[in-house]
């Protein structure tokens, strides 16, 4: 390659968490693979996320770790909805 | 071969050059970025981490989600400097690499097609934020009518600035896409966040031919120099995430 790659050349210098999350959760190709591995909603991950931007440790230094136990982010209701989905996918 | 597979993007069939590149590659847990290909279309996989439930009680855990995210991306933008590629949704996993070559096999005339369609581009996330105005002075006011009406001032001006901006941020996003290949609008992140001062009033990705990264981006701060109350953020280049599925992005 004898043009400079803008990839290398450019390190996407302001992006953050969230940029790269609401690309790799909500974007990109969707291909059904063989293992279905749940993955949380972009908007509710969005809520959720708050705290985790600023610092993950920080959060969990001040005893903040709610999303290890909240139901609504527990494997059974993620199973729940990927049964949904798969339902859907192969309808 | 009979070790699952996590597979990052679906690319073109890569040079000596290329295959060179991505021979250092590490992925998820370190695992060796190596590629399985079909009739000169490529899947970008390394090994999956060999415990499947473990791999999803990570990706619940928001840290190592996070984790997993930025190699995901960091592969991605790696492997879109050696060859044509659309990005995969995060995890996306196979039993083995016969069954992505399967998948290779059978979505063979689409995957060439949206190849076609992304060579030579990139994708450029631009985000415009409207400053909160500077907090009113509260003047001395003499009586209750006169604080209430300029109260009811300040909020005029700050809808007249609403609508100000409204118009702006559309009339640049109409610029922009007409400079660029598709857009595909994002949502608008919470201040929380993103860390950034403002109300993030427009989120989008314009898919842009990759020699005209910096015009475009210049056309974008020169446009958003125009409105003093508009903040303008760019990122990028990424390799086109809002353009990998079939339909593309949302360009009217």
């Amino acid at each position: 390659m004898t043009n400079p790659s803008p990839w290398l050349t450019n390190q996407r210098p302001t992006s953050n968490l969230a940029d790269v999350l609401e690309r790799v959760l909500d974007k990109g190709l969707v291909i059904a693979g063989d293992i279905k591995v749940c993955l949380l909603d972009i908007e509710l991950l969005t809520i959720k996320l708050r705290l985790l931007v600023a610092s993950v440790d920080k959060a969990k230094a001040m005893g903040i770790d709610w999303w290890e136990h909240d139901p609504s982010l527990s494997s059974r209701h993620q199973k729940q909805l990927a049964a949904e989905t798969a339902k859907e996918v192969s309808s | 071969m009979t070790t699952p597979q996590y597979v990052y993007a679906i690319g073109r069939e890569l040079d000596p050059a290329g295959l060179a590149g991505l021979a250092g590659l590490a992925g998820i847990d370190g695992a060796k970025v190596h590629r399985i290909a079909h009739q000169g279309v490529v899947a970008v996989a390394s090994a999956a981490p060999s415990d499947q439930d473990a791999l999803r009680a990570r990706l619940e855990r928001l840290d190592e989600l996070a984790a997993v995210a930025e190699v995901h991306d960091a592969v991605v933008r790696a492997v879109a400097a050696l060859t044509v590629i659309a990005p995969l949704r995060l995890a996306t996993i196979y039993q083995n690499e016969h069954r992505v070559r399967e998948m290779l096999r059978l979505r063979h005339k689409e995957l060439e097609a949206l190849l076609d369609r992304l060579a030579g581009t990139v994708e450029i996330g631009i985000k415009l934020y409207l400053g909160h105005s500077s907090p009113a002075r509260a003047t001395p006011v003499s009586s209750g009518r006169a604080y209430l009406h300029q109260l009811s001032r300040r909020h005029q001006r700050r809808d007249e600035d609403w609508r100000n901006a409204a118009t702006a941020v559309e009339r640049i996003d109409t610029a922009l896409c007409a400079r660029a290949l598709d857009r595909s609008h994002h949502r608008p992140q919470p201040a929380q966040l993103s860390g950034a001062a403002g109300d993030n009033v427009l989120n989008a990705a314009y898919l842009v031919p990759a020699k005209h990264i910096a015009e475009f981006t210049k056309l974008a701060h020169r446009l958003a120099s125009d409105q003093p109350a508009i903040h303008l953020e760019v990122t990028g280049p990424w390799a086109p995430y809002s353009f990998a599925e079939p339909n593309g992005g949302d360009r009217p």
